[in-house]
Order: C-alpha cells, then sequence, then structure tokens
C-alpha cells in the first residue's frame, strides 16, 4: 500500500486552520480513502476533523499517509505537500 | 396584548418578533427503537441541520475569522467518524439522541485526554452536541438565535459568552428577566447602542414568535402586538435614530444652557476614539495597575497619563486616582480578605496605608499635564468626609496641579456637597456606587436591581443636594456613572443643577440630543416632578 511519511510543517500543529484545510483536502480526494497515523497510535481516516485533532500532532510531528486503489499516489502527493507546508503563515483563501 | 413593566437599561424604541435564548434540553428516558433505517435517517438529519445552520453562519457573518472558526465546527459536526458512531450505537439498539450524546461523549473524553488545545475545545464540541440533540428532539437548538431576520432577543440574562453571538443586524433589542441597570447585559445593550429592558418578569412566559414592542427609557414592553404596532414603532425608531444623528457641537438646551458631554476612558486608545466628547469626564488609571505584583514605576505612568492627555490636547481631563480595594484587588497592594470589602479599605482610604502610592501617582500625573496641553483635573474616589477632602485637595495643589476634586460615591459625602465644595474646586458624581452605598444594595446582585435604578428618587435627591452645591458655590458638578449616559435622564440631571456628564462615548450622541430638546427651564420643570415621584416608575412616566 502506497504510504508518504512527513513532518508537520503548520506553526499551530495540526490543529484550527490548517487541520481543516487538510480534512478539506482529504474528502476532495474521495473515493480514494486515506488513512493519518501519528507513531504507534491507530491509523484514522483522514476525512475525520475529529480524529485528525485527537492525534495531537504538533509542528514537526512525523505524520504517515496512506491510501490504496487508483489515484492514491497522486492523492499522497497532494496531501503530504499540504501537511508539510506552513498553512497558518498562507492567507485564508476567502480573505 | 399584554403589558409587562422591567427596567430601561439602554434607551430606544424596537420592536419584533421575540425569540429567546433556548436552554440545553434535558435527555429524555431512552425509548425503544421501532425502525433502525428511520431513526438513522433520523440523527443524521439532525446533525446535518447543524452543520448547515453554522454554515449559514458562517455566510452571513462580516468577519473572517469568526466565519473560519464556524466552519472549523461545522466540520466537526460533519464528521464521517461521528455518524458511522451514531449509526452503530442505533443499530444496536439506542435511540436517535442518546446515539449522539454517546458518539459526542467518546471524542470528548479523547480530547479531554489530549489537553492543551484540545482540552480546550471540548466547550465546541459539547455546543454540537448540545445543539444536535435539540434539533432531534424537536427543540430551538440553544444559545442566541440565528434567525437571519430582526428580532427582540430574550433571556433570563446574557452571559458574556452570548455576546460574541449577538448580531447587531439582526437582534433589534434585549430583553432579560433578571438582571439590573449595572449588569452585564445593560453595559452590553448600551455598547451596540441597543434597546433593553432588564428585570422584565413574565417574559420567559411569552411564546416564541409573538409580536412584542419595547422602551429601552421606560421599561415598557407591550406582548402580542399587530405587524403595524412593529412596523410604527420601529419608523419612531428610525426618526430618533436620525435626530441623534443630526446633533452635533458642544451638549445644551435649545435655550443655550450648556452642560459639558464627557467621555469616560481607561487608556489613550479609549480617548483617541472619543472625537465627539468635549473632554474626558473619568479617566480610570486602574488599567495600569492591574495583575502587577510591583506598582508601575513613575516613567511608565507618566506615558500612560500623556498619552490620554495629548489625546484631548485643548479639552479638560478629569484624572481619578487609583480606585482599587478588596472588591477590585490589585496584588501589589497584599490586601487581606476583608469581611465586607465593598465597605472596606477602598479608594482614597488605601492612602492611609500606603500614601506614597498616591503621592507618586499625583507626582506622575503633575509630570505628565506639563508635557501635554490638556485641562488636567485629579479626583479622588470613595471620599466621605470633608478633612479626607481637603487633604486630598493639599497633596494635588502641593503637586503643581491646580485643579482638585473629588467623587461623591457615599451619601455622607452627598450630605456635605457644599462643605465639601469650600474646600476641593469640584465634584463627580459616581451614580453607580452612590446608589449602592444609598440603597445599601450590593451592585452585584441581580436580584436588587430595582434599588439600583438610578432614576430611584431618593438618588436623585442626592443629586439634587449636590447640584444645589455647585450652584451657590459657582463650581463643577458633573455626573460619571451609568446614569450620565441615559438620554431620558439628561434633562432632568440638567435641570437638577449638573454642569457635566460623562459617559462611554457611544452613548454621547443620543444625550446630546435629548438635551437639545429642551430648554432650561423645561428640565427644571421636569427636575422638579421627578423628585417629587413616588418610585422610579411613576418619575419615568413624568418624563416621557
Amino acid at each position: 500500500m502506497p504510504t508518504r511519511t512527513v513532518t508537520v510543517g503548520s506553526a499551530s500543529g495540526l490543529h484550527a486552520r490548517p487541520a481543516a484545510l487538510f480534512v478539506q483536502a482529504a474528502a476532495a480526494v474521495a473515493p480514494v480513502k486515506v488513512t493519518i497515523q501519528v507513531g504507534e497510535k491507530r491509523a484514522v481516516p483522514a476525512n475525520s476533523m475529529l480524529s485528525v485533532l485527537s492525534l495531537g500532532a504538533k509542528k514537526g510531528t512525523e505524520v504517515v499517509l496512506a491510501a490504496e486503489g487508483d489515484g492514491a499516489d497522486e492523492a499522497l502527493d497532494s496531501l503530504a505537500d499540504l501537511l508539510a507546508r506552513d498553512l497558518d503563515a498562507e492567507e485564508p483563501a476567502n480573505g | 396584548m399584554a403589558e409587562l413593566t422591567g427596567i430601561g437599561v439602554s434607551t430606544g424604541l424596537a420592536g419584533g418578533p421575540l425569540l429567546r435564548i433556548a436552554a440545553v434540553p434535558a435527555l429524555p428516558e431512552p425509548a425503544p427503537v421501532a425502525d433502525t433505517a428511520a431513526e438513522v435517517e433520523r440523527a443524521f438529519a439532525a446533525l446535518a441541520e447543524v452543520v448547515a445552520d453554522l454554515g449559514r453562519r458562517a455566510d452571513r457573518t462580516k468577519d473572517a475569522t469568526v466565519a473560519e472558526v464556524l466552519r472549523a465546527e461545522a466540520m466537526m459536526a460533519d464528521d464521517p467518524m461521528l455518524r458511522e458512531a451514531v449509526q452503530e450505537g442505533i443499530e444496536a439498539g439506542t435511540d436517535a439522541v442518546h446515539a449522539i450524546d454517546a458518539a459526542f461523549a467518546t471524542h470528548r473524553a479523547a480530547f479531554e485526554a489530549a489537553g492543551g488545545y484540545l482540552a480546550e475545545r471540548v466547550a465546541d464540541l459539547d455546543d454540537l452536541r448540545d445543539r444536535a440533540v435539540a434539533v432531534c428532539l424537536g427543540r430551538p437548538m440553544p444559545g442566541v438565535p440565528q434567525p437571519g431576520h430582526p428580532y427582540v432577543l430574550a433571556a433570563r440574562d446574557l452571559a458574556p459568552a452570548d455576546t460574541a453571538d449577538l448580531d447587531p443586524e439582526q437582534v433589534v433589542g434585549l430583553i432579560t428577566a433578571d438582571g439590573g441597570p449595572t449588569s452585564h447585559t445593560a453595559i452590553l445593550a448600551r455598547a451596540l447602542g441597543l434597546p433593553a429592558v432588564v428585570s422584565c418578569k413574565g417574559v420567559l412566559d411569552i411564546e416564541d414568535g409573538t409580536l412584542v414592542t419595547l422602551d429601552g427609557s421606560t421599561g415598557r414592553v407591550e406582548s402580542g402586538v399587530s405587524a403595524e404596532d412593529v412596523a410604527a414603532v420601529t419608523a419612531k425608531a428610525a426618526e430618533v435614530k436620525a435626530a441623534v444623528e443630526n446633533s452635533s457641537g458642544p451638549g445644551r438646551t435649545s435655550d443655550g444652557h450648556a452642560v459639558a458631554l464627557l467621555a469616560n476612558v481607561g487608556s489613550g486608545k479609549d480617548a483617541a476614539k472619543a472625537t465627539e466628547a468635549e473632554g474626558v469626564g473619568l479617566f480610570r488609571t486602574e488599567l495600569l495597575f492591574l495583575d502587577r505584583t510591583r506598582e508601575p514605576g513613575l516613567d511608565e505612568q507618566v506615558t500612560a497619563y500623556r498619552e490620554v492627555f495629548t489625546a484631548m490636547a485643548g479639552r479638560r481631563v478629569v484624572i481619578r486616582t487609583l480606585d482599587a480595594g478588596a472588591d477590585k484587588p490589585l496584588p501589589f497592594l497584599h490586601q487581606d480578605g476583608e469581611p465586607n470589602p465593598a465597605l472596606g479599605v477602598r479608594g482614597l482610604r488605601i492612602a492611609r496605608q500606603r500614601p506614597e502610592v498616591l503621592t507618586t501617582q499625583l507626582a506622575a500625573i503633575a509630570q505628565a499635564a506639563m508635557q501635554a496641553d490638556a485641562d488636567v483635573w485629579v479626583m479622588a474616589p470613595m471620599v466621605s468626609t470633608v478633612a479626607e477632602a481637603a487633604e486630598f485637595a493639599a497633596l494635588v495643589h502641593d503637586a503643581g496641579l491646580p485643579k482638585a476634586g473629588v467623587m461623591i460615591e457615599v451619601p455622607a459625602a452627598a450630605l456635605r456637597a457644599e462643605r465639601l465644595l469650600g474646600v476641593v474646586d469640584f465634584l463627580s458624581i459616581g451614580t453607580n456606587d452612590l446608589s449602592q452605598y444609598t440603597f445599601a444594595a450590593d451592585r452585584q446582585v441581580g436580584t436588587l436591581a430595582e434599588l439600583l435604578d438610578p432614576w430611584q428618587p431618593a438618588l436623585l435627591q442626592l443629586i439634587a443636594a449636590c447640584g444645589a452645591a455647585g450652584k451657590k458655590t459657582g463650581k463643577s458638578v458633573g455626573i460619571c456613572g451609568e446614569a450620565a449616559s441615559d438620554p431620558a435622564l439628561a434633562p432632568v440631571l440638567a435641570g437638577l443643577g449638573i454642569s457635566s456628564l460623562s459617559m462611554s462615548a457611544r452613548a454621547l450622541p443620543a444625550v446630546r440630543a435629548a438635551l437639545a430638546a429642551h430648554t432650561l427651564a423645561e428640565c427644571q420643570r421636569l427636575a422638579a416632578a421627578v423628585l417629587d415621584a413616588d418610585d422610579p416608575a411613576q418619575a419615568r412616566k413624568l418624563v416621557s
């Protein structure tokens, strides 16, 4: 199964705005199902805001993304890129 | 049509359908599930409505940050794992409401266990759970309603947390069953310029959606009125608003008797916003001292005071020396608990134990006054005797400051107003504390609200004594409590001989318009009538 290991780049970690942007992006790659995992904890669906928040990932935390099926690699690439960026430093899209 | 009466705390007229802040519904007894699929559908529909409602609120708000927070909350309620847990619960025989409750509880526990940022989000989860449960039970969602049209908000009392959701585009008036003139609701309403009636018993018995009108001056509420009544009141409110917006210049009666309109400020930032004011009638210096384990140094004080004096260049600034006490504790004063802080060592009384705090402050005020071009007056809080006033005035004059005054917050001081003016240059009446001490009614106790009404004839009688002393001695007697921001009361106060009114800058235009609508002779006639009233309700009626 394709996976990507990424270090969270957002200053506030995978919380608040960065978490919302990531979960939205993960939901947008459906039907590809993406999971996200921190350390030895159970992998959780990346399109679940509550589960992603509960990971408690901070800036610098290493997370593993995994997905299967058609388009899995493209989906993982785009989500990994998103996680690595500092989303807190980027302007809100809707101004 | 039914009439209710409360205390008008924020002037103005308003009308519209009444909607209340709904309470969090209690969970009913668990019910057996007959049709699992239908029950799942019911639960999902409730969650979907919560998501849709948050989305609508996010669309309506003009604040990008608020919109983002609301959308993040919507995503929590729109969580596929949450829905999965709800569905599993229902399939195991739990009804929709309890399945929703249980699904949220799981995530709540995870958030709490994680601590930090997530533990702070527990309140958001609870709010989402309460909303979903309410919808599922066919009840209104808890919290401030967001119907997307103008309405009158009813509540037992408003909590500070509710105010963030209070959209002035939708809420046209406030009515609360509890609270008083100094309650959070009253302060908020005046800050937002919303007509408000507090302490209105029976308002919670009015059904949601009933058309009501309210008068934030008289405290009168009419329920079950017609749409035409609401339209007439709304038109009248617009007319008054136009008159207020068209008023400008210094405060005066229609025949030119001057009543200075001043602003209450706590910092240079506030002062910069008070562009319409003729000066500052109350500069609270506590802000600088809050949360400090050591007294702020002379230079720091000079800088802070100079900011306000500079913003008010060419105008009057009445600065009040430190007003602290066991009820408003400042760590560096190391005040021990007192059995009754309101009657303890507070205000000027602190100088008995820590004279250097006052002398340092006066030195800082004098230096700042030298460096700016404002007309600086200095007053002390919590003065009860002529001896205290004389001692304070000597310290002020010794510091090189020309104008010394005292606040009238204690009946003892009001009764001796004329003698106080023999030793100081001006008086400023703090009506909030003067009410509290005259009626022996704690400002924090909502159930005593009617005693703290600024229209109480006994309070007005004490104000009249001060006003008369001012006239006789030719010295300035102002008001800087909440009473000064009530437009209906302004002509009465002018008639009682009050020469300045100090209020939050926002209240100023309405007070100016009210003064300009009367001659001095009319003000004096109103003042005499109000002093002769039996109670606040009758006093208000005489003026309206």
